[in-house]
């Protein structure tokens, strides 16, 4: 008798995606059609698909799904749940999506405590249109629009969206995660887990930011992406829960 | 249901609601802020929902949400706020959703004023956001036709799955007018299944739902685009609505206008025919599709053509286009908010009858 021990989630389809080998998109898609698998809100559910490399989300999982304008998702989602409070509605974001153009719908949504899930994909930079510098790029990092590295007298520090949004009066489920470990796909996973099931239970917005890789336009092998994120990025977005609906916030961040 | 006095955008939020719409989202703006507040109170009374966004960018991407899951979905705005949906307005029309936009037209460009202006016809007609597509536009010229047209316009929204605007000018939101809602309104279209629409996928049958205007590919987005001229095509053959009232077979002057100028421009026309002047209107109602056809045909019986407009003349470039020089043309356009009185369209109209005035 041979048993199954892996296999492709319900939530997946089998297509070929169109990520850089490497890259962590893959791994967030797999965790998140797993969190759907396990649910059993597959066929209740509708994922709005950034603009960024995760714009065609729509080819890659195995739900209805909505596409949306650069930053607009949480707009979209807020439209889509409004009109139809029994499904569950996720949007799929990077950090140039989510942090920069739609800044103003993120806070807005969050701030009317939309019962949404929003899983955020930092990965430092812009990745679809090839390397630009983003809101969430650290200090002196090169990107093609800051060759010379980020300069934080010109651009600003790089925006920690989980602590923005745990500011926030309104309940929420607010946590960072991130993609650089075994350990950390399997932690990101449960605040993934925990954020669905705040929506499946009515009870608050929630939203996972993840640390991600992008190989390619960082410049750099797969394994070294994954120790760049945890050597620079973890020590300036530190990982872990920033709010839940229980009330039980984070204190004030260290410097 | 006997008639009730009630201002224009107060008509308009009632008209939503008959058409069994249950989801706004907007954000306000002179003068059609009586929409929102009018639907903010009557929607929960209906089991609706009434959601103030943040901006039009994001009432308009909400618009795009609500409307991919089937739902009827409404928004309304004025001139400048017009201008951030401009960006969602091309993503519902490349998605394919129905959705129903109400522009209340103020002065432009930029701030411009908070006064009736005409001059968003371009934005409405010819695309307004980036890329081949049009919305179906309403032009109404009383509370009445406004409160008939919006119910119209969520069965052609549903119908061709298109955007569909009602374009005001900001007479129409203000002015109240007796306005009767009929118990028994006939559908104007019959609507198919929403097989298309996002609501979770049951695998039962129906393909897995995309809403999408993204096509990488150079071939397939062409086919999406030789469809989306198909639907307009069908639009131009079915949808054409024009009102026109034409002294016979040979007459001296045709006046074209739409919306509150041209009833204006009935009364004007009125009082010069009572003198024995020949004077023909005509006034199209759906301003996308055109009634090219119907000017073209009215103008053959004129002598001249005299086009009024709160703008600097936008529906113009359509009317020379129906008209392709055949009669000359003579336009009278105020902007800054004025209106036309009746005395000053008469006093236009008789300086063309009378050969004064530069023709286009
Ligand atoms: C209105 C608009 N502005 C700009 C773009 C171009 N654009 C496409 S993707 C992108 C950045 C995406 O970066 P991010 O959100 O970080 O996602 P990633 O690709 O890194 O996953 C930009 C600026 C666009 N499509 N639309
Ligand atoms: S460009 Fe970067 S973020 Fe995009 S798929 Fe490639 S590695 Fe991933």
């Amino acid at each position: 008798m041979t048993e199954l021990v892996f296999k492709y989630p319900e939530a997946l389809t089998q297509a070929n995606t169109h990520y850089c080998p490497g890259c962590t998109h893959g791994t967030i898609h797999r965790l998140v059609a797993e969190v759907i698998d396990e649910l059993g809100i597959r066929d209740r559910t509708v994922g709005i698909s950034p603009v960024g490399c995760a714009v065609l989300a729509y080819n890659y999982f195995e739900t209805d799904f909505q596409q949306a304008s650069h930053g607009r998702a949480p707009a979209v989602a807020t439209g889509a749940k409004r009109a139809r409070p029994d499904l569950i509605v996720f949007t799929y974001q990077g950090d140039g999506d989510l942090a920069s153009i739609g800044m103003g719908e993120i806070i807005h949504a969050a701030n009317r405590g939309e019962k949404i899930t929003v899983v955020f994909v930092n990965n430092a930079i812009y990745g679809m249109t090839g390397g630009q510098m983003a809101p969430t790029t650290m200090p002196n990092q090169k990107t093609t629009t800051s060759p010379d590295g980020r300069d934080v007298a010109l651009a600003g520090y790089p925006i920690r969206v989980a602590e923005l949004i745990s500011t926030l009066k309104t309940p929420a489920f607010v946590a960072r995660g991130s993609m650089h470990s075994p350990l950390q796909v399997v932690r990101s996973k449960e605040l993934l887990r925990r954020a669905f099931n705040y929506q499946v239970q009515g009870t608050c917005f929630s939203l996972v930011e993840l640390l991600s890789t992008c190989p390619t336009n960082w410049g750099l092998p797969p394994d070294k992406a994954c120790r760049w994120v945890e050597t620079n990025m973890v020590p300036y977005y530190p990982l872990g829960i920033f709010k839940t609906p229980e009330g039980d916030d984070r204190a004030p961040m260290p410097r | 249901m006997a008639k009730k006095l009630m201002k224009g955008c107060e008509a308009i939020g009632e008209a939503a609601i008959k058409a069994g719409c249950k989801l706004f989202f907007g954000y306000p703006i002179t003068p059609q802020n009586e929409i929102p507040e009018y639907l903010s109170h009557r929607l929960p009374q209906v089991g609706g929902m009434f959601v103030q966004a943040e901006s039009e960018v994001s009432a308009s991407n909400m618009i795009y949400g609500a409307a991919g899951t089937g739902e009827r979905v409404f928004t309304s705005s004025s001139s400048p706020g017009i201008s951030l949906m401009s960006e969602a307005i091309s993503y519902l029309a490349g998605s394919q959703l129905p959705v129903v936009i109400a522009n209340i037209m103020r002065a432009g460009p930029g701030l411009g004023g908070i006064l009736p202006g005409q001059a968003d016809y371009f934005q409405a007609t010819k695309g307004g956001g980036h890329g081949d597509y049009h919305c179906l536009v309403l032009a109404p010229w009383s509370v009445q036709e406004a409160a008939d047209l919006v119910q119209d316009a969520f069965e052609l929204a549903d119908y061709y799955r298109n955007p569909v605007m009602i374009l005001g000018d900001g007479l129409i939101g203000q002015m109240m007018e007796p306005v009767e809602f009929s118990d028994d309104r006939v559908p104007i279209k019959e609507i198919g299944p929403k097989d298309w629409a996002a609501t979770g996928w049951k695998r039962d049958g129906r393909p897995r739902a995309i809403v999408n205007s993204l096509y990488l590919d150079a071939d397939t987005l062409e086919t999406h685009n030789k469809n989306l001229m198909a639907k307009y095509d069908e639009m131009k053959a079915n949808e054409v609505r024009f009102y026109e009232d034409l002294p016979g077979e040979e007459f001296d002057l045709l006046v074209v206008s739409y919306g509150t100028v041209a009833r204006v421009c009935s009364t004007a026309m009125e009082n010069l025919r009572a003198q024995g002047l020949k004077i023909g209107l005509i006034r199209p109602i759906t301003l996308y599709p055109f009634p090219y056809e119907a000017v073209s045909k009215a103008a053959k019986k004129a002598k001249a053509v005299l086009v009024f407009e709160l703008s600097a003349g936008q529906m113009l470039e359509d009317i020379k286009l129906a008209v392709l020089g055949a009669k000359p043309i003579h336009f009278y356009g105020r902007t800054g908010g004025h209106l036309i009185t009746p005395e000053e369209a008469a006093k236009e109209m008789k300086k063309v009858l009378q050969g004064q005035g530069g023709a286009q």
